[in-house]
């Protein structure tokens, strides 16, 4: 039986509501950690745990709290980003439509153990719904005395508050996060400086996705050692993953990380299959940032080893056969679907997120969505393909956030996985119109890294 | 133009903008200001160059703060709109459980095409992108709501709740009407 360690209260009727959520051990964490441990010891713990950021970047959390700037009398925040906008992903709406309080209970631990008295939940504004669940949940915080001033009688204070966005996808990059926070366009800032040195109004500031604040929780409650037992290498503890697509059972789910893709994808306890019995085509196992691929290289990598739901296999052989966890935005297509109609529809989102910052970003998105319509509606031309491979290049690496990196991959991976079908559009522009391709055939790869 | 006399939230709302404000530290009130917006926009339909200086002088900022903000987030509508905006997300995973037939359905029932306005002043519909809920797709908002796992009976089903009832969309303060 696979271990949860966030949802495993979530079937719980009322787990949203305070009384529900502490009569099932809610907030015995924040009991021990501020009557038994230091901040200091509650960032060791984390750091034990080998927690990994779970907004996509996969960065270790312990070190980036380590890196927080604390200048004598300057007042530091953490925020939580909310903004979850990345196409595939959906988990953290659920995680906080269905138990609030796990995350206002992880922002209080991480809150003490950075020193910060100020936190702020930033949420995207269509999530408005969830902002009030979230709100309602923070009250009643306050009301039984984990939030405020003197928090138990040891003298630590905390206030916390959910503020919106109003429709941006450039506002879950941390710098873009924080000039929206300060009621500004979401423009990203170019690094350094760091937010950990200036963030929040100038502030050292830390910003961590939702459900890796909401792990820190069990991480507190069963010490770091026991969180990094569960999970395989550097992939410790678990992941939610948010399934749609073709498969039967779409949705989110809470797996343990190095689950075999195979297992997540056809067995009952998770995405129960292909849907109608048909062929898996592809999938994007992260986000639609991450890297496509095809049906060959989901199940097993390039060197035919079982492909695992963790952040080394996922990413098995680089770029050239691999993708990335990422979010875990898992999308699953079958054999019915048009890798250049997806690849169109995701370059159409990214121009449409574009902040218009950066030249590379703003032109190239907008290039590569033209010239993959033209593709896709039959129009297209070989050279066509060409030139979508070099803009991407263009575009990847040349920009002030990686928004640029974002809308450059899915386009890469397409042409590299799917080349054969992107030449058929050309090729054949009436048939293409009419049915879709089907899967692409095997291609092996050399064992090297990208 | 609306005449800037009317211009004026209730004073229920203003309270809800005061606390707002009272979430972020002195001086740093500006931070206030997506959330006044959405507040301001549930009220008076849409933010019209009147109701955006009203919010700068609600959050002492100068009126180009406000319209550099309103012009940059999708969520904010700087044109007119019906009381009913029907948002149908048409991003990758909605795409393939069928996201354009939703779009043409209400297209074909509305007599509408994408970005708008029935001549009622009903409805507005606007294809958005990814919501997230892409496990539940096809989907659409109306105001706060999210309505999932769309068909055309579905669609059929919430146009006529809306006709008879425009403000069910909203929760908590942005009530209205």
């Amino acid at each position: 039986m696979a271990r949860k360690l966030l949802l495993n209260n979530v079937h719980i009727e009322g787990i949203h509501t305070y009384d529900v959520y502490r009569k099932n051990g809610g907030y015995s964490a924040v009991e021990k950690a501020l009557k038994t441990m230091s901040p200091d010891d509650i960032v060791e713990e984390v750091k034990k745990s080998g927690l990994r950021g779970r907004g996509g970047a996969g960065f270790p959390t312990g070190m980036k709290w380590s890196f927080l700037a604390k200048p004598e009398g300057v007042p530091r925040h953490l925020l939580c980003n909310a903004d979850e906008s990345e196409p595939g992903t959906f988990k953290d709406r659920y995680l906080m439509e269905k138990i609030p309080h796990l995350l206002i209970e992880g922002m209080i631990l991480s809150s003490f153990a950075l020193g910060a008295n100020q936190s702020y939940i930033y949420i995207r504004g269509e999530y408005m719904f969830v902002l009030r669940i979230v709100e309602k949940a923070i009250a009643e915080a306050y009301a039984n005395g984990w939030l405020g001033k003197n928090i138990l009688g040891t003298g630590y204070d905390l206030d916390l508050s959910i503020t919106p966005g109003a429709g941006a996808y450039i506002c879950g990059e941390e710098t873009a996060l924080i000039e929206s926070l300060e009621g500004k366009r979401g423009n990203p800032r170019m690094k350094p400086p760091f937010p950990a040195i200036q963030g929040l109004w100038q502030r050292p500031t830390v910003v961590n996705n939702v459900e890796t604040i909401a792990a820190v929780v069990p991480i507190v409650n069963d010490g770091g050692d026991e969180y990094a037992k569960i999970g395989i290498g550097r992939s410790t503890g678990t992941k939610l993953i948010s399934a749609s697509g073709n498969v039967n059972k779409p949705g989110v789910y809470e797996i343990e990380l190095g689950l075999s893709v195979e297992e997540f994808i056809y067995s009952d306890q998770y995405l129960g299959g292909m849907k109608n019995g048909k062929r898996l085509k592809a999938c994007i196992p992260g986000g639609s940032s991450v890297p496509i691929l095809p049906h060959y290289l989901v199940c097993k990598t390039a060197n035919g080893e079982d492909r695992l739901m963790s952040y080394e296999s996922l990413a098995d052989g680089g770029f050239q056969s691999g993708s990335m966890l990422g979010s875990g935005g898992f999308i699953v297509y079958d054999e019915e679907q048009c890798i250049v109609r997806n690849t169109w529809n995701f370059a159409r989102f990214y121009h449409h997120e574009s902040c218009g910052q950066c030249s590379p970003c703003r032109e190239g998105t907008g290039w590569m969505e033209k010239v993959l319509h033209r593709l896709e509606e039959g129009h297209g031309t070989l050279a066509d393909i060409d030139l979508l491979w070099d803009i991407q290049r263009k575009i990847e690496g040349n920009t002030i956030c990686p928004l640029g990196d974002a809308a450059a991959w899915p386009v890469a991976a397409a042409i590299r996985h799917f080349r054969e079908e992107f030449e058929w559009h050309v090729n054949e522009p009436k048939e293409s119109q009419i049915r879709n391709y089907g899967l692409v055939a095997e291609k092996s790869f050399q064992t090297e890294n990208a | 133009m609306e005449n800037n006399q009317r211009i004026e939230l209730p004073q229920h709302l203003l309270d809800e903008v005061q606390r707002v404000i009272s979430l972020f530290p002195e001086g740093k009130q500006k931070s206030a200001l997506l959330r006044v917006l959405h507040i301001a926009q549930a009220h008076f339909g849409w933010l019209s160059v009147d109701v955006m200086d009203y919010v700068a002088r609600l959050l002492h900022i100068q009126p180009i703060e406000v319209y550099e903000v309103a012009t940059f987030y999708s969520m904010y509508d700087t044109q007119q709109v019906g009381k009913v905006k029907l948002e149908v997300c048409r991003t990758g995973p909605c795409m393939i459980e069928g996201a354009e037939n939703i779009v043409n359905y209400i297209e074909k029932k509305l007599g509408i095409k994408d970005g708008e306005t029935t001549a009622d002043g009903m409805f507005t519909l606007k294809t958005v992108e990814c919501l997230g809920a892409c496990g539940y797709a096809p989907m659409l908002q109306a105001g706060e709501k999210f309505h999932e796992h769309l068909t055309e009976e579905k669609v059929d089903a919430l146009i006529e709740a809306y006709r008879s009832n425009p403000v069910a969309n909203y929760m908590g303060e942005n009530q209205n009407g």
